[in-house]
């Protein structure tokens, strides 16, 4: 995995954005009176975008004295004309194929990525998380598959066969992912975050997601991710290749009190909400 | 020792003139001495007349801290006449551009590719240096310690603290407290506002209980409202932060460079009128080209 891993890490850098993202960004530019607030909801709603300016500004020239967890705070951190341009240097890579080379649809990856950072902000609201936390909910629900799009960029055939395991012998994509590729995107995903020096809890969120031993290593934000992943897929908003599950970890339903089926149930009507990331998909 | 000379003082671009004799014309450039020390904060057109004070020093060895890559700021560097000379070491020091992943180096070697200058940075006979700084690192020189501290504006910037024994200055470079991008009625306008309240408090609590100030007042109250979000600071934001961060004698810089003598002394009586004298005030001056301070 060593290897790999280092072959991953150094290509990652060259991974282009998703379309949507990369039109608007490159359109919004265009214009010297764009507006600063459109700029970063577009680049929120990214998961390549947000993991780059991410590392970027979590790099140890500037984020030794602080986290750096939002765009927003990025921003504020590093100034807007440096978060603007470093949208325009990614979107000036290209962009991500609609259908990856490895079969996986990435308008579907991204509703899924969506639907779960969405889902897990308003489940940490509901635990009383600050606003000012809630964005780290969506933050790691955006990325916690980000391992899943660098397999399907980098190996598209080992991920392609991954993905038919998953459809034809019914097991766990990070069990098929195993098995072709000797590595699971969420192991994947929390090594690239790590060297990135993203934040500590950001980083629990995409190594541990699928983790058997989450008892171990919890935390208020990883189980709302987990519930929110477990959720959106029920609900069927996007498909990021992976299986239905049909309850939630036992201590995840403690931490909320109810089984999957009441807090599905208690969270009402999410069509509005889901609806505001649907108009992050693919233009 | 700690002093000071201003070699420029004026922003965006030189602006030399009968209107602008007496504050000078040349972009920005701080002679500091610390000690035995040479210590040069930023490398606008001034520091060319400031280079032709340099030969008796000769071999010297000098610091160079570049705030930021904008042209004002950087203009002067090809002519610095030290450069040329062998036997003199120069040490070029600023932030690294994450958009480029580029060092300070470049601020010189562009300048010196064949379409711009006619001698090419192989050329240089001085020994020269490039150290690209992290945000709040800690460089000692001597018996001074510069400190970068990131500030705001539309490039990465970093201020320079320099201290030497029991005395100490804050040279800001380009800097704007960063304006909200939310409305008032917006989700997120009070996390932004947060947001910036912290970087505000980082800022201070780095500038706090300095001797000297030096901080970028390009704008008077009434123009910045047109200028918000350009990276610069007005009369009113500058007068702030000195009084916040307590400092004892604060130097308004980066005239604008359409702005006359008579109206650069005009606007600054205004700024004083309008935030009239508190107890534990700083003094406030304008900068001005070729003036020293000694602390």
């Amino acid at each position: 995995m060593s290897e790999l891993h280092q072959q991953l890490v150094q290509m990652v850098d060259k991974m282009p954005a998703f379309p949507g993202s990369v039109n608007r960004i490159l359109q919004m530019t265009s214009s010297i009176d764009c507006a600063p607030k459109d700029l970063v909801q577009v680049i929120e709603h990214d998961p390549v975008m947000m993991a780059k300016i991410l590392k970027l500004v979590n790099s140890a020239y500037f984020g030794l004295s602080r986290e750096i967890t939002s765009i927003k705070h990025g921003v504020v951190f590093v100034g807007l004309n440096t978060i603007k341009n470093l949208a325009i240097s990614i979107a000036t890579m290209g962009m991500l194929s609609k259908t990856g080379p490895a079969g996986l649809d990435m308008n579907s990856f991204l509703r899924h990525s969506l639907g779960t950072a969405t889902v897990a902000k308003l489940l940490g609201k509901r635990l009383g998380v600050a606003s000012d936390r809630a964005t780290d909910y969506f933050v790691g629900g955006l990325l916690h598959d980000i391992g899943k799009v660098v397999f399907a960029q980098f190996m598209p055939q080992e991920m392609e066969r991954a993905l038919k395991r998953v459809e034809v012998e019914n097991i766990p994509l990070p069990m098929a992912e195993m098995i072709e590729i000797g590595a699971d995107h969420a192991q994947l995903g929390g090594m690239l975050v790590e060297k990135w020096q993203l934040p500590h809890a950001l980083v629990t969120c995409i190594k541990e997601h699928h983790s058997q031993e989450w008892n171990d290593n919890t935390s208020e934000v990883l189980d709302c991710v987990v519930a929110a992943n477990i959720i959106i897929k029920q609900i069927g908003f996007g498909c990021a290749g992976n299986l239905l599950e049909d309850r939630l970890p036992d201590h995840v339903a403690a931490r909320f009190g109810m089984e999957l089926a009441a807090l599905r149930k208690s969270m009402g009507n999410l069509d509005e909400e889901l609806e505001k990331a649907n108009a992050f998909i693919c233009i | 020792m700690l002093k000071f000379t201003f070699r420029g003082v004026r922003g965006s671009i030189a602006s030399p003139g009968p209107n602008t004799v007496k504050y000078g014309g040349n972009t920005t450039c701080i002679e500091v001495r610390a000690g035995n020390e040479l210590i040069i904060l930023d490398a606008g057109t001034g520091i060319f007349p400031l280079s032709q004070t340099l030969s008796p020093e000769f071999p010297l060895t000098c610091h160079i801290f570049i705030s930021h890559t904008h042209w004002d700021h950087i203009q002067g560097l090809p002519f610095f006449i030290p450069m040329f000379v062998s036997g003199n070491r120069v040490k070029i020091y600023g932030g690294q551009d994450p958009v480029t992943d580029k060092g300070v180096q470049e601020a010189l070697s562009r300048q010196l590719e064949y379409a711009f200058f006619p001698i090419r940075e192989a050329e240089l006979s001085a020994e020269l240096e490039y150290i690209s700084l992290s945000e709040n690192q800690v460089v000692n020189i001597g018996d001074a310690q510069v400190t970068s501290v990131l500030m705001n504006h539309p490039a990465i910037n970093y201020g320079y603290k320099v201290t030497c024994g029991d005395k100490s200055l804050f040279f800001t470079g380009d800097h704007e407290w960063p304006p909200n991008i939310y409305q008032p009625d917006d989700d997120d306008y009070q996390l932004f506002e947060d947001h910036i309240a912290q970087k505000r408090k980082s800022i201070i609590d780095a500038v706090s209980g300095v001797d000297v100030l030096i901080i970028d007042t390009a704008y008077t109250d009434d123009e910045y409202p047109a200028k918000k979000g350009w990276g610069h600071g007005s009369f009113s934001s500058s007068i702030a932060m000195a009084r916040d961060a307590g400092v004892k004698h604060c130097f308004f810089t980066h005239h604008e460079p359409t702005r006359s003598d008579r109206d650069l002394e005009k606007a600054f009586h205004a700024a004083m009128d309008k935030h009239p004298g508190q107890p534990g005030d700083p003094k406030f001056y304008l900068a001005q080209e070729t003036f020293t301070f000694e602390l």
